[in-house]
């Protein structure tokens, strides 16, 4: 399994995973670093992600859409508070309006990611979200995930199907 | 029952340790307040606060039983507070699925 460890505390409305992967930190930070690698994990199937800007820098903003199957196009953004490549990004992810403009009344999930070499060719990475109200969670789980784990397993054989200089 | 489920409110309600057992030995729904009262270090008045906090965010309700009154768990309000935490854990597991995917698509870079 690659996901080792999930804790959820709904008084702190904190959930926290902790996830292997056989691969080195700066791989595991590509993911997220690199702005091609981060827009095919962080929309689901059915709502693939583009980002639009990644400036991955203290102060910076990632600003992304997402592609509906009606033609729908939620938008989204960080604000970056901490980058420490391979090993930490802090950022809080929010939404945005059509217009760009950052939709105030949806509350933002703060995200902190710590990405550690744990030997033997592994690396672990953490994600701690925290949600300022159950209503970010509900946004955030609506956009997020329309269906559900079939989906997931349908755009892996996707991404093998499209992809495959890569996957060869 | 119609019950209006408040996510803030069940959340907040759950956020305490005395609260959350109270909901745990509502299940059974055959003790009242007094009953209660007696598996903690507070009084009737405490008790009866953490009920109140309860009831409002549709968590726990009362129910004549016989001449009593009993405290009732309302298992539907429980049941939201969790699909919300379990909606979210399942988008991260996704993410990371995939992740993962992209990471075994090219191993030799790892290794870089």
């Amino acid at each position: 399994m690659t996901v080792t460890d999930i804790r959820k505390d709904s008084q702190s409305r904190t959930m926290t995973l902790d996830a292997e992967f056989h691969a080195s930190p700066e791989r595991v930070w590509q993911l997220w670093g690199d702005p091609r690698q981060l827009e095919r994990w962080w929309g689901p199937p059915t709502y693939p992600a583009t980002v639009d800007t990644h400036d991955l820098r203290p102060g910076g903003q990632v600003q992304y859409h997402m592609t509906g199957p009606e033609g729908d196009q939620p938008r989204g953004y960080w604000n970056v508070d901490v980058v420490q490549p391979p090993y930490r990004l802090v950022f809080r992810d929010g939404f945005t309006n059509e217009d760009g403009t950052p939709n105030a009344e949806l509350p933002m999930t703060t995200v902190q990611v710590t990405i550690q070499d744990i030997g033997g060719g592994k690396t672990r990475m953490s994600i701690e979200s925290e949600f300022p109200s159950v209503e970010a969670m509900e946004q955030l789980a609506a956009m997020g995930m329309e269906e559900g784990l079939t989906q997931a397993v349908g755009q892996i054989d996707a991404i093998l199907a499209e992809d495959p200089a890569e996957a060869g | 029952m119609q019950t209006v489920l408040d996510h803030d409110r069940i959340f907040g309600a759950l956020g305490d340790a005395t609260r959350r057992d109270i909901v745990r030995r509502a299940i059974e729904g055959e003790e009242g307040v007094a009953e209660l009262t007696e598996h903690y270090l507070m009084s009737f008045a405490a008790v009866q606060k953490h009920i109140a906090i309860l009831e409002r965010a549709g968590l726990v309700s009362k129910h004549r039983m016989g001449r009593r009154k009993v405290v009732r768990t309302n298992l539907e309000g429980l049941r939201v507070a969790r699909r919300l935490l379990d909606r979210y854990e399942e988008l991260w597991r996704e993410r990371v699925e995939r992740m993962n995917q992209l990471i075994n698509e090219s191993p030799k870079e790892a290794d870089r």
